[in-house]
């Protein structure tokens, strides 16, 4: 039985798994050009492309910024599109980024996110996925290899809903989740087929290429034009889609036996007093520090934020209104200089904050930056100082500093 | 002004979509298409010939009619005709006197607008 008939479970690398997504949603067109640590990503395409096992036109190009301009391009044909990068190599193509989504075509990129440099760092940190978040891409943290390959699969079908038309950013920690192996349940060829028809024949329904009939596409747009609309337009698609996600993720869910809960997952939240909010593979991990607090009677919880984009503000606040909160963390594995409390999550959570009963005590932070470690100690360090600053009003595990708003731990 | 197009899908693969009606007007977002799209067409922008310091002269004498200043003309304004030679549409040609540099019989002459 080979791999294309029947489920099977394989022992994958977290980029393997995104290169596994893009097969099994039979991508038409791949652009590449290498950059650590999302390289293997294109690697194992292009030996998928070279053994025939993927029918793929595989271009390399000479920069990330005409990777995304490859994007575009195929894209405005009618072509599934898929590509992946990283850190240095994201920012560079971040014009492309935008046209993109302006030009609303529903590509699919996995970020192996690293630190920005200088000083140079290629290990996990989210800055760099999370300077892309007003390109009007939809943004998504996969916090297991399993859900890096769903997440290919399914993004695809929110990203080509006629009524959506927006690309899609799926983000996962660089090496820790790149380059570890775990199983990945990889889905027979014809059920994902099932699940996620192929393009459609004649294009997307808003854009065509076609030499036979010049069309002029990226118009000058004047003052007095549509300018002002087609940005609201934007807006207005990326903040409707959560209702297509979830009903993606049920689809999913009952096609292949997952259990993804939406766009946030909450873990023993129902009578939780203290709640830690976080993005990416350290959400799985804060469910070990949540049973271990659990187990001295302590009434905590975590939430996991699977997209930030849109930012899930209507879940977050009627999850949050069913339990008996008193005080809430959220962390952040990304740095926002100069911002109100330093991570990107954290700022947006004020938006959460204002919907809820006043007296729930806040602390934002930031943990981990260029991929330093965060332990299951760290995590219930972070619960401590919660609840301390609940009860007493001071942090007072003194291994985390509580700086101009920001709790940074483990910092030295 | 941009003419922007909706367009709609056709069953032939051939004809694939195509450009349906000119949408001159619209009451509001929600009857926009995701992206404005148009086609080519001439003088989108205004008369750009208004814009004009130096007008371009062709010495029909001295003109061997080989279509250099046709082809190097970066706004499609020159004409050209095997028999009659190249003709410049002065409603939309800018002056920029690329077709004057070009011209290997220097026949045409850069004369100021007066």
């Amino acid at each position: 039985m080979s791999v294309e008939d029947t489920e099977q479970t394989l022992i994958l690398t977290g980029n393997e798994a995104s290169a596994w997504g893009a097969r099994r949603a039979k991508v038409n067109v791949i652009t590449a050009y290498p950059i650590t640590p999302q390289t293997t990503v294109m690697e194992t395409l292009a030996e998928f492309v070279d053994s025939g096992s993927m029918n793929a036109k595989f271009v390399k190009v000479e920069s990330e910024h005409s990777v995304m301009a490859g994007m575009v391009g195929a894209s405005m044909t009618g072509a599934r599109t898929f590509t992946a990068t990283s850190g240095q190599g994201l920012l560079y193509m971040a014009e492309m980024v935008h046209w993109v989504a302006g030009t609303r075509l529903p590509v699919i990129t996995t970020i192996s996110s690293r630190g920005i440099a200088p000083p140079w760092n290629i290990w996990v940190d989210y800055s760099d996925v999370m300077s892309m978040r007003d390109t009007g891409w939809l943004i998504q943290f996969a916090s297991t290899h399993q859900e890096i390959f769903d997440s290919v699969i399914m993004n695809y079908k929110i990203a080509e809903n006629p009524e959506i038309m927006l690309p899609v950013f799926v983000a996962y920690g660089g090496f820790t989740q790149s380059h570890t192996s775990k199983p990945v349940i990889i889905p027979s060829q014809s059920d994902v087929d099932d699940f996620l028809p192929p393009v459609p024949e004649n294009g997307w329904s808003h854009v065509y290429l076609d030499p036979d009939r010049p069309i002029v596409h990226g118009n000058l747009v004047m003052p007095n034009q549509e300018y002002m609309e087609f940005r609201f337009k934007i807006h207005e698609t990326a903040t409707r889609v959560s209702s297509v996600i979830k009903e993606v993720i049920v689809e999913f869910n009952k096609k292949f036996g997952r259990d993804y809960q939406g766009l946030v997952e909450p873990y023993m939240c129902d009578d939780a007093e203290f709640i830690l909010i976080t993005i990416g593979a350290l959400s799985e991990q804060v469910k070990i520090a949540v049973d271990m607090l659990r187990e001295q009677n302590m009434r905590v919880g975590s939430i996991k934020l699977r997209y930030f984009r849109p930012f899930p503000v209507d879940d977050l606040v009627s999850l949050l209104k069913s339990t008996n909160v008193k005080g809430i963390a959220v962390i952040d594995r990304s740095i926002a200089f100069g911002s109100p409390t330093g991570g990107h999550v954290s700022s947006e959570f004020y938006s959460v904050l204002n919907q809820l009963e006043k007296g729930i005590t806040y602390l934002p932070g930031v943990w981990g930056l260029g991929g330093r470690d965060v332990t299951v100690d760290d995590q219930v360090a972070v619960f401590t100082d919660l609840m301390n600053l609940h009860e007493n009003g001071e942090i007072a595990t003194g291994k985390n500093k509580f700086i101009a708003g920001t709790l940074w731990v483990n910092i030295k | 002004m941009i003419k922007l197009l909706k367009l709609v899908r056709v069953d032939s693969k051939k004809t694939r979509m195509k450009q349906a009606k000119v949408l001159p007007s619209f009451k509001n977002w929600q009857e926009l298409p995701h992206i404005p799209i148009s086609v080519g067409v001439t003088g989108s922008i205004g008369k750009t010939g208004e814009w004009r310091t130096f007008r371009p002269v062709i010495d029909s004498n001295n003109c061997n009619k080989c279509g250099f200043c046709y082809l190097y003309c970066p706004e499609g304004t020159i004409s050209f005709d095997k028999e009659q030679g190249p003709e410049i549409d002065y409603e939309y040609c800018k002056g920029c006197g690329i077709c004057a540099h070009e011209c290997p019989k220097k026949a045409i002459e850069m004369k100021r607008e007066e």
